[in-house]
């Protein structure tokens, strides 16, 4: 597994993919934090996670469009999967390497948070609630972009599937307000990332969330892990 | 070493492989011959479990491939047809990935300094795979595989694209693998096998059509032989002359090669070449040329493809090699 890991996150360095993506982050992350903080003189960085949360969603299917897509395309499937190694390592590798990624992103908060801490008394307590918040976010994200990218030897077919599933599970709520039925109301709204993920970004932090978001990216890495294995026996 | 038993495969409802079985005894070298498409690739892909079968066994040193996935795989150094190259590494990156993926426990820069020496690769260790030639590529492919010292190596079509020098070296280079490994390649150029190979396997439309050992193929082995004359004189009596020779088992005339001369295939379970060359001369004929035809590899190939060897085989020895 770390042996996946090293090398897939040293190929976001050795590719523009990992440049670009940290770089996409910090500017739409610097401009909100400029526009919702800065300029607007407030110390409360909660609307700038809000904000992140649809540009997190663009974001990751970039980084995970090609980790096992491409691995399909040039062969290389075939050394991981002759090798004495499980398949749940290599998706576990690839995953945390997508994770390292996010989490390098993630620490801009920090520096921002240290910038309004010279001008105001920023709370740490949710700025990190809100880093631990977006990682839960950001995992899902992955889990679901590698799952995809396991399904095609196409980077652009897993990127744009990628979009459209994330797309799909923010709408989530809209939906919900769609349907009559309370008990299906409910139980369709329960399903929100959105409302989770907004519910942390104002400090709440519930352990049922957690656990939500924890169990969505297990499945959907152990569908991955189905996957590949349901494609030796095609 | 290597025991492959009734495998099938699938692919949809298409069939890929069926009962496919051979068995190989180690250090020897195995060449899967057939035509493309025949199901080569799909069997080394069965065995070093990149893919499963439908039916059937594959055990390594004894250990089930299908039970014992990962300790099967640790026996194994596999070079696919594309060798599987990550573009955007060094060979050295590359190697080391690879080191620590297979898991291995030797001390890694003495392990990897040596496969580079063998497979001829030390100039090109600090440069990015994707600007290397296809001739490197394929070595390092190779080098990839030998990692972790495996006692089995399955290496399919190694000289697929290389240029003739390239061909030879990597030829040598099976040959001398060979000695202290357990080999398996594929080939679709017959002299390669032949020149490589212990053991061939021939494969056509997803079954085995043959197996048997290179001399038993090429005819080398098998005590008969063949010979082609050019003499000079007329055709029919020469013909029942070379007929009467004791150990001559056939003589066809091929037609008159040039004015008043004739050429004859004479098949012989000896070596009638003094005998025809004295009732020749006593005979005042004159032989022009004389040499010995083997039965090549090429020739047994297309007659196997065809069908016709196995009935042939079963013909001479009651069908003595397992198909």
């Amino acid at each position: 597994m770390m042996a996946i890991f090293r090398r897939e996150l040293g190929s976001y360095f050795s590719s523009p993919v990992g440049y670009v993506v940290i770089a996409a982050f910090l500017s739409f992350s610097g401009l909100f934090f400029y526009y919702y903080c800065l300029y607007a003189g407030s110390s409360n960085m909660n609307i700038v996670f809000q904000n992140m949360f649809s540009v997190v969603m663009f974001i990751i299917p970039i980084l995970t469009m090609r980790l096992f897509a491409e691995d399909r395309k040039t062969k290389t499937d075939q050394a991981l999967l002759t090798s004495p190694v499980k398949i749940g390592s290599i998706v576990m590798g690839k995953y945390l390497s997508a994770m390292i990624i996010l989490l390098i992103c993630l620490c801009s908060y920090l520096v921002e948070g240290l910038i309004l801490s010279f001008i105001a008394h920023p709370d740490w307590s949710v700025i990190l609630g809100n880093i631990f918040g977006m990682l839960l976010l950001g995992s899902v994200f992955v889990s679901i972009g590698i799952m995809v990218s396991s399904l095609t030897e196409s980077m652009v077919i897993a990127a744009v599937a990628s979009f459209a599933i994330n797309i799909l599970l923010s709408l989530v709520d809209a939906l919900a307000s769609t349907v009559n039925t309370e008990g299906a109301r409910s139980f369709i709204s329960s399903l929100s990332l959105q409302t989770k993920y907004n519910s942390i970004t104002l400090g709440i932090i519930s352990l049922g969330d957690v656990v939500f978001f924890v169990t969505l990216t297990a499945l959907f890495l152990f569908i991955t892990d189905r996957i590949i294995e349901r494609r030796r026996w095609a | 070493m290597i025991d492959v038993e009734n495998l099938t495969k699938y692919y949809g409802r298409s069939l890929a492989i069926e009962n496919v079985s051979f068995s190989l005894d180690e250090g020897k070298i195995l060449g899967l011959l057939g035509p493309n498409g025949a199901g080569k690739s799909t069997t080394m892909n069965i065995i070093t479990g990149y893919i499963s079968a439908d039916r059937g066994t594959v055990r390594i040193d004894g250990i089930d491939m299908f039970e014992k996935p990962l300790e099967a795989k640790k026996k194994i150094g596999y070079m696919p047809e594309v060798p599987p190259l990550y573009n955007d590494m060094t060979v050295e990156k590359y190697l080391a990935f690879m080191f620590n993926l297979k898991k291995v426990r030797l001390p890694m820069k003495a392990h990897l300094d040596k496969i580079c020496q063998d497979t001829q690769i030390e100039d090109v260790r600090g440069k990015i795979i994707k600007y290397l030639s296809k001739g490197y590529k394929q070595r390092v492919g190779l080098a990839q595989a030998l990692i972790g010292d495996p006692p089995v190596l399955i290496l399919d079509e190694p000289t697929a694209g290389l240029d003739p020098a390239q061909i030879i070296e990597m030829r040598k280079l099976v040959r001398e693998l060979g000695k202290n490994h357990t080999v398996i390649m594929s080939s679709h150029v017959l002299s390669e096998v032949q020149a490589v190979c212990d053991k061939i396997i021939v494969i056509n439309k997803g079954t085995v059509a043959a197996d048997a050992f290179t001399s038993e193929l090429t005819g080398t082995g098998s005590g008969t032989s063949k010979l082609r004359l050019i003499v000079e004189g007329r055709e029919k009596s020469v013909l029942a002359l070379l007929k009467r020779i004791s150990g001559v088992t056939d003589v066809s005339g091929r037609g008159e090669t040039e004015r008043g001369c004739y050429e004859f295939i004479v098949e012989s379970n000896t070596d009638v070449r003094r005998p025809v060359y004295r009732a020749l001369a006593k005979a005042d004929y004159n032989i022009l040329n004389m040499s010995p035809v083997a039965l090549s590899l090429e020739e047994t190939y297309l007659d196997i493809i065809s069908g016709k060897y196995s009935e042939k085989e079963a013909d001479d020895d009651d069908g003595d090699i397992q198909a």
